[in-house]
């Protein structure tokens, strides 16, 4: 299977601190990845390092088989990549409408299409389309965020911890939707919510103080308790 | 959005109607000359909105557009004759000069983090501040100069009309172009920069093209202010203008486009009312403290801005009166 992400050896600096200090991870195209571990280990700053958002200081980011390492921002995102925060990023002054409509960029009857299908993933947004972001509840945020990430038909889907603070319920949604993205987009996932990285993943990376520790198929990882128990604080 | 831009067209509407009507009822000059002025600190105003409350940028040196306009149609009016012709002529070319200045500044600074550009705005509007109390054989220093205004703007209430034809035609386009896809990923940028970044807009060009946009406007009201003066001098590129656009935007509401319209009627009608008030109360003569209350006041009782905070209640009525809100997508 052809990788279409790799992340070889980075180090990222924010400030003074020296914050991943060596990770190393690949995504093959068509499988859900999962970074895992513990809270502050770097696995957000993993994701923000490749959209270029906090740029690497050192080492390599491949995609598709070009280095985007030091590419700005807008130009990975047009690349084909993704990207649904931690923090979701709605556009709080900006209807559901209107803050699809600014993530589509074009508004021809491919993106209107693409557009249909995305609704019907999160039908509930229907029901909030002309509300403003900033009076959406969390649950509804989550969903706009994926929604706003889906529209594109990116190649490659950077998506950070959707099932935070979210009910059940909601998480079931979120991940449903991720099962029928994961279709047809590679995926690279952080969750803290080892059951349900482990329901949807297909490989994993785990990251320890900033630095890949260990790594390996999904279904090894849920026998392996030694390792769960050591990174994880699981099993 | 387009429910607000229904609402505001409609309330334009009326007020245009009763601003056309006005100078056939009312035979008052100072009236006359107030509003006028009053168009002319709206247009600034919703030009520092574009900025402000559109794309988040605040910046100290709004002035140094405002004084391009004005000193470029004063220079061309006095040295060459003072006809509608000219006068047209030198909107544009203040216009144009507005565009390339604030083009360059803008991409030269808007990488900066917001304080960094607010501060450099600042001293970049003081260079142009020097550069006119110095280049004397132009702008005549500080003391400045006066100059013929054009026969047509002689009567003033068609200058009148001129000045509130330029407003509404601002207001609707800058209505338009905020309204636009365009618009849509300047509040974007406002909103989280980092966010619209992540989604493939260069954010840069967006708040350069934000602030041309705004330079130009800004560079129109200044035409129109010098030729309403028949005279210019430095302090059209003072931080006076800049803070008074700035509390125009704010006390109207940012990011509203009527909000700063409402700000300009606000604190130009406040200012003549409390001055005026020193002829029979002597306390008055310190009018500027009063006006600094005011101020106060409308910052406590309207931390949105007048139509910021009058839009949040109604919204905030409407969902009380509609708990349950069904729509399908269009």
């Amino acid at each position: 299977m052809k990788t279409l992400l790799k992340v070889e050896d980075i180090h990222t600096h924010i400030g003074q601190y020296h914050i991943l200090q060596g990770v190393f991870f690949e995504a093959r195209e068509g499988e859900v990845s999962v970074l895992l571990g513990r809270n502050g280990a770097g696995k957000t700053t993993t994701l923000k390092t490749i959209m270029g958002l906090t740029p690497a200081s050192k080492g390599i980011v491949q995609f598709n088989g070009q280095d985007i390492t030091k590419k700005p921002t807008y130009t990975i995102a047009n690349g084909g990549i993704g990207y649904v925060p931690e923090d979701q990023g709605i556009f709080g002054d900006l209807t559901v409408e209107e803050n699809m409509k600014v993530a589509m960029r074009k508004e021809d009857d491919v993106a209107f299409a693409r557009q249909d299908y995305v609704l019907e993933l999160f039908p509930d947004l229907k029901t909030f389309w002309k509300k403003d972001g900033g009076h959406l509840s969390g649950g509804q945020k989550q969903m706009l965020a994926m929604a706003r990430a889906f529209v594109n038909d990116s190649k490659l889907l950077l998506i950070d911890e959707p099932s935070k603070g979210l009910a059940p319920i909601v998480i079931e949604k979120v991940m449903e939707a991720i099962t029928e993205v994961k279709k047809s987009t590679t995926i690279v996932l952080v969750e803290q919510n080892f059951m349900m990285a482990s329901r949807i993943g297909d490989r994993y990376t785990l990251i320890d103080d900033g630095e890949t520790v260990h790594a390996g198929e999904m279904a090894d990882l849920i026998h392996n308790e030694e390792v769960k128990r050591k990174y994880l604080g699981i099993g | 959005m387009k429910n607000k831009f229904q609402w505001n067209n409609l309330f334009l509407a009326i007020i245009v109607v009763v601003l056309v009507v006005f100078p056939f009822v009312s035979d008052s000059r100072t009236w006359t000359i107030l509003l006028t002025q009053i168009f002319i600190f709206s247009i600034l105003a919703m030009s520092y909105d574009i900025l402000l409350g559109y794309t988040g940028i605040v910046s100290f040196g709004h002035a140094m557009f405002f004084g391009m306009g004005a000193y470029t149609t004063a220079v061309m009016l006095k040295r060459m004759e003072p006809s509608i012709g000219i006068f047209i002529l030198s909107v544009v070319c203040g216009m144009l000069l507005a565009a390339l200045i604030s083009f360059f500044i803008g991409l030269l600074t808007l990488r900066l983090k917001s304080h960094f550009f607010a501060m450099l705005t600042l001293a970049v509007s003081g260079l142009f501040l020097v550069l006119a109390e110095k280049w004397r054989t132009v702008t005549h220093g500080n003391d400045g100069f006066t100059f013929k205004a054009p026969e047509f703007f002689k009567d003033r209430m068609m200058f009148y009309f001129v000045t509130l034809i330029c407003l509404v035609l601002v207001y609707l386009l800058l209505q338009r172009f905020v309204n636009s896809p365009f618009g849509r990923v300047l509040v974007a940028v406002r909103e989280n920069e980092q966010r619209t970044r992540s989604l493939g807009f260069n954010t840069l060009h967006y708040k350069v093209m934000a602030s041309v946009v705004a330079g130009v406007i800004a560079s129109l009201a200044g035409s129109l202010y010098a030729v309403s003066l028949r005279f210019v001098n430095t302090s059209v590129l003072t931080m006076d203008i800049t803070l008074d656009a700035l509390l125009m935007t704010i006390i109207g509401g940012v990011g509203t486009l009527i909000g700063p319209i409402v700000g300009a009627g606000v604190i130009e009608l406040t200012q003549h009312y409390l001055s005026g008030l020193a002829k029979d109360y002597p306390i008055f003569e310190r009018w500027i403290i009063f006006f600094g209350i005011v101020y106060i006041l409308a910052v406590i009782f309207f931390p949105r801005g007048i139509v910021g905070t009058v839009r949040e209640k109604l919204w905030k009525r409407k969902k009380k009166t509609r708990p349950v809100e069904k729509r399908e997508v269009s």
